[in-house]
């Protein structure tokens, strides 16, 4: 195993000794820029270190120091570690930091995110609306000093469940008998609700200025409650005819508030949550997550259960690709029959998932150090029989079946997605960045786990539209078998666990980011630990929420016909897109 | 009940009309052609509503309950398979799609979330369970309940179809053609049950009292 | 010619039709039956199935594996004078450990002595929040409460479990998952003697 880069690659206090400072606190590493010079440092970060692609911005609530701290992740799109800094300001109303969005395009969301739930304004951001929340919500839901309407207490376990546990509903000691909170005084009747003007006055940013028929434009919204949505998005399409001419997603239709109930939850609770984040890849979740709490706790990994997660977290990349190609189909028109064989291998991986974890979906299977339960015999066949035998013939039939299809082909090849270019500046990551062109994985840029041991090709395609999009899933469920073969042939015997089963674990203070490559991009955890058996901020960083911030550069300009199989192609799961 | 009894295999059919009529009540025609073509709204919330997915597909298969028909449009759905965590965001949403669907219609709450809010209940944004808004007809436990725990779900429901009468179904009575609306919630610094406008108007004034005292 | 990739295509549906057929006349064949018998049903989940995949619950039910888990449940002994002997000893790792915070316990006092007595009085699992993820058995420190494997619990009302729904005899537990219950069972015993080992020679002494 590599040891770990370290993340003082470059010294950014020496470049600028007047506004950057080595952050000191201890666990902590990166940089602290001050805000007033924070755009120029983005800036020399980006165009004379290299740092061209942001991978995360989120925002910190340190009550106690009065501060509130945003964070930035930024990373080589040539692989390597990435470089960490920090602006502080003070805990006074209105907390204002600069927007970076001239320098990384895609801090959109994310900067959105972090002024909805912690209430930091970024200045010169062009659409600083709610992202996850709706208008007119009542206060900043991760702010330490929030809390929600259920509060029971700062962290769990709660003391009402045992040794005197009366069970109660949760209604029933709230004042508004519900999940419901409101500011004194409120009365329901005089309230006049936000309207989403705002939204739609976002839209017209883009609106083309041609000579030809003067039309009105229409705003359509599609969603929440679309089939085509992959879930409960919204999107609001404004249309001159048929062509888009803006487009705005509304999310949080499923925002479970995943953050927040992560901070009350000790380190071991959180991990089956994440399961629950990109329900089609539980076990990738398992895996970033696992991989950012041993980077706190400075912990190894048993030997044989890295092998393990490499061959759990490579089987639902394949399942993963193959339902991406069944739903685009769908989406497609061709309704059910590829997909309905897509959802047959699949199947038959999940029966690995249930055999080996005991669920299907949600596999709860990874532990700090190691693994639940070891691979009974027969399960370790089955897998054996399905990447040696099935899964590569199955793939083959599936493109036989597919690829040459003409419809198929009209529909798809030539049809852009992103170009490399915008790809990086929107800090999109996964299969729609390699098919750009770009080969970046992280599974290679910066190896974790096992994956350096590993002779794999990263899957690269070049044009960028549609059809290589789709191609490149294939690619990669064939890079994922291969990975799989040698994992089966080199996996040694030993314990599956470094550690002594213990349901409170001891994570030292400080800060740690842990990425991995998910099936559908990078997903990253950003987990603050203050030496008590909650992490104090937990932040996901998920592929489809960064993802998503493209959409609009995608669609602006194409017909409102190609909009579903654009939308297709970011491969969006809403449980990681809301959290 | 001698009604009862005429649907049974075994009733006595005098002999020259053997084989030549069928002798059922009307109840069980009514209910057998109904819970034979209980066509789900197309609609999914979270994890569940991928197993939902999953029942649907080749393994599963609830074609054969005649459940295959996935209706992406309310209007023409017999049942509205609540599959995830129900947030408050979408609530509104959710209502008025299940206004829009003509009787007779079921919910059915699939999983820990759609029943209870599940394990996300103390969210911020989190609907604790869609019966707090919706007549719940089947609760089905489980996060997420297997593609098989859902079917089984499903037969639960036929179950309870084929229970119904007729005479005494909400939906042929008298006056009552809009007895299960339910008004839109509104959105303001959270989620306002128009329902319950004066109790949150005396629980917000309670709490007023409390924060000067 | 244009056209091709489209007949392509369809010829694996076409194939994938007649592999149902086929498959059926090769278990006829060999007088074996294919549909309602566990062996069909395993192969139908193999590398090697063909053909139509579904599996006709409830009449056909999938081959549940050991580690499946649904919801929890408590394990009693059957003592032989018939009285339950319940495993739980009301320590609350398992409320602890519960993510979605799901349990509640109520541990019970000795009247006379006030001191707290290895039995729960009362016991609730909201069965509308547990997640399933199995944290409660895996930590349970006395084999006490365990996943279960019925999964077809769909019910008219929300379900809140108290202790008298919530026990199953240890038999039960060893029926559905028979290696795991000998291993704990083998582990438990082994515990026990060297405690008595122990104990005696201390007596020795």
């Amino acid at each position: 195993m590599t040891a770990p880069a370290s993340t003082q690659t470059v010294d950014l206090a020496a470049r600028f000794p007047q506004s950057v400072s080595a952050d000191a606190r201890p666990g902590y590493s990166g940089f602290i820029v001050k805000k007033e010079n924070l755009v120029e440092v983005a800036t020399a970060i980006r165009d004379e270190f290299g740092y061209d692609l942001l991978a995360t911005v989120t925002g910190v609530d340190y009550l106690a120091e009065n501060k509130m701290e945003v964070v930035y992740h930024a990373f080589k799109t040539t692989g390597g570690a990435g470089l960490t800094f920090k602006v502080q300001v003070d805990r006074v109303d209105p907390v204002e930091v600069p927007s970076l969005i001239n320098v990384w395009a895609g801090v959109d969301f994310q900067e959105r995110e972090a002024y909805d739930l912690l209430g930091i304004r970024f200045t010169g951001h062009p659409d600083l609306r709610r992202i996850l929340m709706w208008e007119g919500y009542e206060g900043h839901p991760l702010r330490k000093d929030w809390k929600e309407a259920f509060f029971e207490e700062e962290t769990k376990p709660f003391k009402s469940r045992w040794p005197d546990g009366k069970f109660a509903f949760a209604e029933e000691n709230n004042p508004f008998r519900d999940n419901l909170k409101f500011p004194a005084d409120f009365d329901p009747e005089a309230y006049q609700p936000e309207t989403e003007e705002d939204l739609y006055a976002s839209l017209e940013r883009h609106t083309l200025k041609g000579d030809g028929l003067n039309t009105d434009h229409i705003v359509v919204n599609m969603g929440p409650h679309h089939p085509s949505t992959h879930g409960v998005l919204r999107v609001a399409v404004n249309l001159d005819g048929e062509t888009i001419t803006g487009l705005k997603p509304v999310m949080g239709y499923l925002h479970r508030n995943h953050d927040k109930i992560g901070e009350r939850n000790t380190y071991l609770q959180i991990i089956p949550y994440t399961d629950r984040l990109d329900y089609f890849n539980s076990m990738s979740n398992n895996f970033g997550y696992v991989v950012t709490v041993e980077k706190l706790m400075k912990i190894p990994v048993a030997e044989r259960a890295e092998y393990i997660r490499v061959i759990m977290a490579e089987l639902s990349r394949v399942q993963n690709h193959l339902i991406f190609i069944g739903m685009l189909m769908n989406d497609l028109g061709t309704m059910y029959t590829p997909s309905l064989y897509a959802f047959e291998e699949r199947e038959l991986i999940l029966d690995i998932f249930e055999a080996v974890s005991g669920a299907r979906m949600m596999c709860n299977y990874f532990r700090f150090g190691g693994v639940v339960r070891d691979i009974p015999d027969f399960v370790l066949q089955k897998i054996k029989d399905l990447v040696y035998d099935r899964l590569p013939a199955k793939t083959d039939e599936m493109e036989r079946f597919l690829n040459e299809n003409e419809v198929l082909v009209a529909r798809l090849k030539g049809m852009r997605v992103l170009n490399a270019e915008d790809a990086i500046r929107y800090s999109v990551t996964g299969p729609v960045l390699r098919a750009a062109g770009v080969p970046y994985d992280l599974r290679r840029a910066e190896p974790y786990s096992v994956y350096d041991r590993f002779d794999f090709d990263v899957a690269l395609r070049h044009d960028g539209d549609m059809m290589d999009n789709y191609l490149i899933r294939f690619d990669e469920i064939r890079q994922s078998l291969r990975i799989l073969e040698q994992a089966l042939k080199q996996m040694p015997e030993g314990p599956i666990n470094s550690q002594k089963p213990q349901y409170q674990v001891r994570v030292p203070a400080g800060e740690a980011y842990g990425r991995i490559e998910s099936p559908k991009g990078e997903l990253g955890f950003y987990v603050v630990s203050n030496g008590k058996p909650n992490p104090y901020r937990y932040h996901v960083r998920t592929a489809s929420y960064v993802n998503l911030q493209a959409l609009e550069k995608m669609c602006v300009g194409t017909k409102i016909a190609d909009f579903v199989a654009l939308l297709a192609m970011l491969d969006i799961v809403m449980g990681e897109l809301d959290r | 009940m001698e009604n009862e009894k005429l649907s049974l295999p075994n009733y006595n059919i005098p002999e020259d009309l053997e084989n030549v009529v069928a002798i059922t009540t009307l109840d069980r025609l009514y209910n057998w052609g109904r819970r034979s073509s209980v066509w789900p709204l197309m609609f999914g919330l979270a994890c569940c509503a991928i197993e939902m997915i999953a029942a649907q597909a080749s393994r599963y298969d609830m074609a054969r309950f005649g459940m295959e028909v996935m209706r992406p449009t309310p209007r023409q759905a017999d049942m509205m398979l609540v599959s995830g965590t129900v947030t408050k965001k979408m609530l509104p949403a959710i209502i008025r799609l299940y206004n829009q669907m003509p009787e007779p219609k079921y919910v059915v709450a699939m999983g820990a979330c759609a029943s209870s809010g599940g394990p996300f209940k103390e969210g911020y944004n989190v609907v604790a369970g869609i019966d707090k808004f919706l007549p719940v007809d089947v609760y089905i436990p489980g996060c997420p309940p297997t593609p098989q725990a859902l079917i089984a779900g499903m037969i639960k429901l036929q179950e309870k179809i084929d229970k119904q009468s007729i005479k005494k179904v909400r939906w042929y009575e008298k006056g009552r053609v809009d007895a299960n609306y339910v008004p839109m919630p509104i959105l303001g610094p959270d989620l306002i049950d128009v329902r319950r406008n004066a109790e949150i108007k005396q629980a917000a004034a309670t709490r007023a009292t409390q924060e000067s005292a | 010619m244009y056209g091709k990739g489209i007949l392509k295509g369809l010829s694996v549906t076409w194939k994938r039709f007649w592999d149902t057929y086929l498959e059926d006349i090769s278990w006829w064949v060999r007088g074996k039956k294919r549909y309602n018998s566990t062996e069909g049903i395993a192969h139908r989940s193999s590398k090697n199935t063909r053909g139509i995949f579904t599996v006709q619950y409830p009449e056909e039910k999938l081959i549940t594996p050991e580690e499946f888990r649904y919801i929890p449940f408590l394990v009693y002994d059957e003592l032989e004078d018939g009285k339950k002997e319940v495993r739980c000893t009301s320590c609350g790792i398992c409320a602890k450990v519960c993510p979605p915070q799901c349990i509640w316990i109520v541990r019970s006092n000795d009247p006379a002595t006030g001191r707290p007595v290895p039995v729960p009085t009362e016991f609730y699992i909201d069965m509308d929040i547990c997640m399933n993820c199995g944290f409660c058995a895996e930590y349970c420190p006395f084999d006490a409460i365990k996943m279960d494997h019925e999964f077809d619990i769909a019910s008219y009302n929300r379900n809140v479990y108290d202790l008298e729904k919530l026990l199953k005899p240890a038999t039960y537990y060893a029926e559905i998952r028979p290696e795991n219950a000998t291993r704990e069972d083998e582990a438990r015993r082994a515990k026990e003697a060297a405690k008595a080992a122990k104990a005696e020679a201390k007596s020795a002494v």
